[in-house]
């Protein structure tokens, strides 16, 4: 099961990115774990400094900004 | 073609005559909106296309591991060429300091990044002409780097929260970008969308107050109480300034309505930069990182700054 992280200290975009994954793995059919990491220092940890990052299974895979459609749904592909 | 079809609106469409306090006010309103709303959408289009804008984190990797002024030079000039969030002050502020990065440096990115960007100076030449928009980019640059060198000379360190000191940042991942052209198009619409979805609110309430101001404050007025650069009214507005809050971009119209009617050159640049630069929300998240000694001496810092910009302007001009 994939792991995916969304980094942000609770902005819109934050809310907005978690939103779009959570719907793409919907419609994929497919079963993910998605958390929200809104501990700053957490945050700092994976080396994002822009939020909103997303984290797929401990790996950096975007920072700064709402990701584009076909980007969620790579992600929650297997 | 601005104007004219503020006219067109205005004075045929609805009717209102161009001497009425309400004819000025619309027309100056459908005139700045159409014309800042297709400077914006151009500039951040083409920006976006060219990937002009710098993440925070490679604004990090060139700052860091300079002597001092080099890297204030280049936090000031990168400051002014990224427009971020203030969402992501945070992040900012803790990944320069784990940087080492020193903190009067810091805050010289903090104060340039506000108040001046490439989207805000183009739409400054659009509205108010290049003489004003070099006068503006060029005294913020100057408020940014002196303002992070009286930052220092307080030794702001002691009010850095203690945590701030302990996070250790891990590596950051190099994300490759697509760089075909239909990629590059897309990221520019996402960033057109993004930016302008951000500060349109900020942008139409600058132009409302602008068109309040250039259709119902009378000339006369302001020659008798704003004209002559009293040397009051430039601490006035820089303190006017500090509570309102708007993006650089949505104080432009509010500029060219003051400047239209004859306020003083100097006083408008120290409300502008006030405006732009102070602000209580960006204050608060700021609060995460760094004590209220720290946010009360920064806010002192650049109203003083503020203020001799504009009393020197009001000097010279």
């Amino acid at each position: 099961m994939k792991n995916i992280k969304v980094l942000g200290s609770g902005c819109r975009n934050c809310e907005i990115t978690a939103n779009a994954i959570a719907q793409a793995a919907k419609e994929a059919g497919a079963v993910i774990e998605l958390e929200k990491v809104t501990d700053i220092a957490e945050i700092m940890s994976f080396g994002v400094m822009s939020t909103p990052g997303v984290v797929v299974n401990g790996e950096v895979v975007h920072s700064g900004g709402i990701p584009g459609p076909d980007l969620v749904r790579s992600w929650v592909r297997d | 073609m601005f104007e004219s079809f503020g006219n067109l609106v205005a004075f045929q469409m609805m009717r209102l005559s161009p001497e009425s306090h309400l004819g000025a006010a619309v027309q100056f309103f459908v005139m700045d909106a159409t014309k800042i709303f297709a400077l914006l959408v151009v500039v951040i289009y083409a920006m976006g296309l060219l990937r002009a804008m710098l993440s925070p984190e490679r604004v990090r990797d060139f700052v860091r591991d300079r002597p001092d002024w080099q890297a204030r030079g280049l936090a000031v000039t990168l400051g002014a060429v990224t427009p971020f969030c203030s969402c992501s002050s945070v992040p900012l502020f803790i990944g320069f300091v784990e940087a080492g990065i020193p903190l009067g440096v810091t805050f010289s990115f903090l104060i340039a990044s506000p108040m001046i960007n490439e989207v805000a100076a183009v739409v400054l030449v659009g509205v108010l002409g290049w003489e004003l928009a070099a006068l503006y980019v060029a005294a913020g640059l100057a408020v940014a780097w002196l303002g992070g060198i009286a930052m220092q000379a307080f030794r702001p360190e002691r009010w850095v929260e203690d945590y701030v000191w302990k996070i250790r940042m891990g590596q950051a991942a190099r994300l490759e970008s697509d760089n075909t052209l239909r990629a590059r198009h897309r990221y520019a619409v996402a960033e057109v969308r993004e930016i302008i979805g951000r500060i349109w609110k900020w942008v139409l309430l600058g132009i409302g107050v602008g068109a309040l101001f250039h259709g119902f404050v009378p000339a006369s007025w302001v020659a008798d109480h704003l004209g002559g650069g009293a040397w009051y009214t430039v601490p006035g507005a820089v303190l006017l300034g500090v509570p309102l809050y708007a993006n650089a971009t949505g104080i432009i119209p509010v500029a060219e309505a003051m400047l239209a009617k004859g306020v003083a050159v100097g006083t408008t640049l120290a409300l502008m930069m006030s405006v732009a630069a102070l602000s209580l929300p960006e204050m608060l998240i700021l609060r995460k990182v760094i004590r209220w000694q720290a946010l009360a001496l920064f806010a002192a810092v650049l109203a003083v700054a503020f203020t001799l910009v504009g009393w020197g302007f009001n000097l010279i001009v």
